[in-house]
């Protein structure tokens, strides 16, 4: 148990140098891009490979079970955005066939500092959160649909991320280099 | 016709601005893993834009500077209640203490000045952060990711009023080298000698 519990507390690094780093990022690719709608693809690409990378970690760390519902897998996602990125959002918002969720945030550590100019109001800054989801659910064969319903950054009172069961893989096709 | 764009700008304002907002304590922590998966990506994505291990040393570095300007008023106000340093030495410790400890959550282990040239200073780290699951192929053995926080250090000391020029080396884990101009050094004997 005792190895279990130094497991969970793995090491810890100031959210300042996530945030400045990933505000960099952001900024370089406008200026690689020029184009909103091609650096939000860029961001959720991103956060598809890490969320890949990470459900290892995520099951390494909580010895999970497989979830046998979406309630289940809320849950699971919701404890790793507290192991991660120390926050807890909400879950709510269940559609009537428990499909369909919504993870409410009331604060973001990505957008930190951020503030976004009037001519970027089709960027979705932390794109990288939904890339993430779907990436990490792919690799325990959920396919879902994870999108921004509202943000703090475009002046919303909460940033609210909806995600959609969509089906479950059947055969794993192993992660090809695109 | 004005009327309607103060409208409109006003209405995609957030409600509370940026600077209205108490200045954070910085203490939040986030997982090692997700900083370490984010600069991998951070990588690939810079190498996937250019064709050589230099440029891609430049691109980390300019990635880095970006940071380094947005932490020095952050770190002073929060820190220093508001006061820049003046001195170079001092400046040089704040690098090494401070911002180290904010940023990577401790001190480079060494602050050393060269021997043969009295512009350039070292700045020693013996595991930096953003290098520890960063294995370089062989193919690419001058590359040393660390060029990003090189750059930290740079935009850091140069928009203090030190400009320089900073890189990063293999060398006792990871040594930065600072490269002053020559009037820094100029002026801080000047104010030595008052």
């Amino acid at each position: 148990m005792s190895r279990q519990a130094s497991r969970l507390d793995a090491k810890k690094v100031n959210s300042e140098f996530l945030t400045l780093t990933y505000g960099a990022l952001v900024t370089q690719m406008l200026r690689d891009f020029e184009n909103a709608e091609d650096v939000n693809k860029q961001l959720e690409r991103i956060g598809y490979n890490m969320g890949m990378r990470l459900i290892e970690d995520f099951l390494a760390r909580t010895s999970a079970p497989r979830c046998l519902e979406m309630r289940e897998t809320a849950d699971r996602i919701q404890q790793a955005f507290r192991i991660y990125l120390n926050i807890q959002p909400t879950i709510s918002n269940w559609s009537p066939a428990s499909d369909e969720f919504s993870l409410v945030f009331d604060s973001n550590p990505l957008t930190e500092f951020v503030e976004l100019p009037p001519d970027l109001t089709n960027l979705r800054y932390s794109a990288i959160l939904s890339g993430c989801i779907r990436g990490a659910l792919e690799m325990v064969q959920l396919e879902v649909q994870c999108w921004f319903v509202q943000d703090q950054l475009k002046g919303d009172n909460v940033t609210e991320l909806r995600v959609k069961f969509v089906r479950r893989l059947e055969e794993v096709i192993p992660a090809g280099e695109d | 016709m004005e009327k309607l764009e103060a409208l409109k700008i006003s209405s995609m304002r957030p409600r509370s601005n940026i600077l209205d907002r108490p200045l954070s304590k910085g203490k939040t922590e986030v997982s090692q893993s997700i900083v370490a998966l984010l600069f991998s990506e951070i990588v690939q994505y810079s190498q996937s834009r250019v064709f050589t291990v230099p440029e891609l040393q430049t691109r980390l570095h300019d990635l880095g500077q970006d940071v380094g300007t947005r932490i020095i008023d952050l770190y002073f106000v929060r820190e220093r209640s508001s006061k820049r340093e003046t001195k170079l030495t001092q400046m040089l410790l704040f690098v090494k203490t401070t911002v180290w400890k904010n940023l990577f959550g401790k001190e480079a282990e060494k602050l050393e000045h060269a021997n043969d040239d009295e512009r350039t200073y070292y700045i020693i780290e013996k595991e930096p952060l953003v290098n520890t699951f960063i294995s370089v192929p062989k193919d690419k053995g001058s590359l040393n990711c660390a060029n990003f926080t090189a750059g930290i250090v740079e935009a850091v000391l140069t928009n203090c009023g030190f400009p320089c020029k900073v890189t990063a080396h293999w060398h006792k884990g990871t040594t930065y080298m600072v490269k002053f101009e020559d009037f820094v050094i100029a002026r801080d004997k000047q104010m030595e000698e008052k």
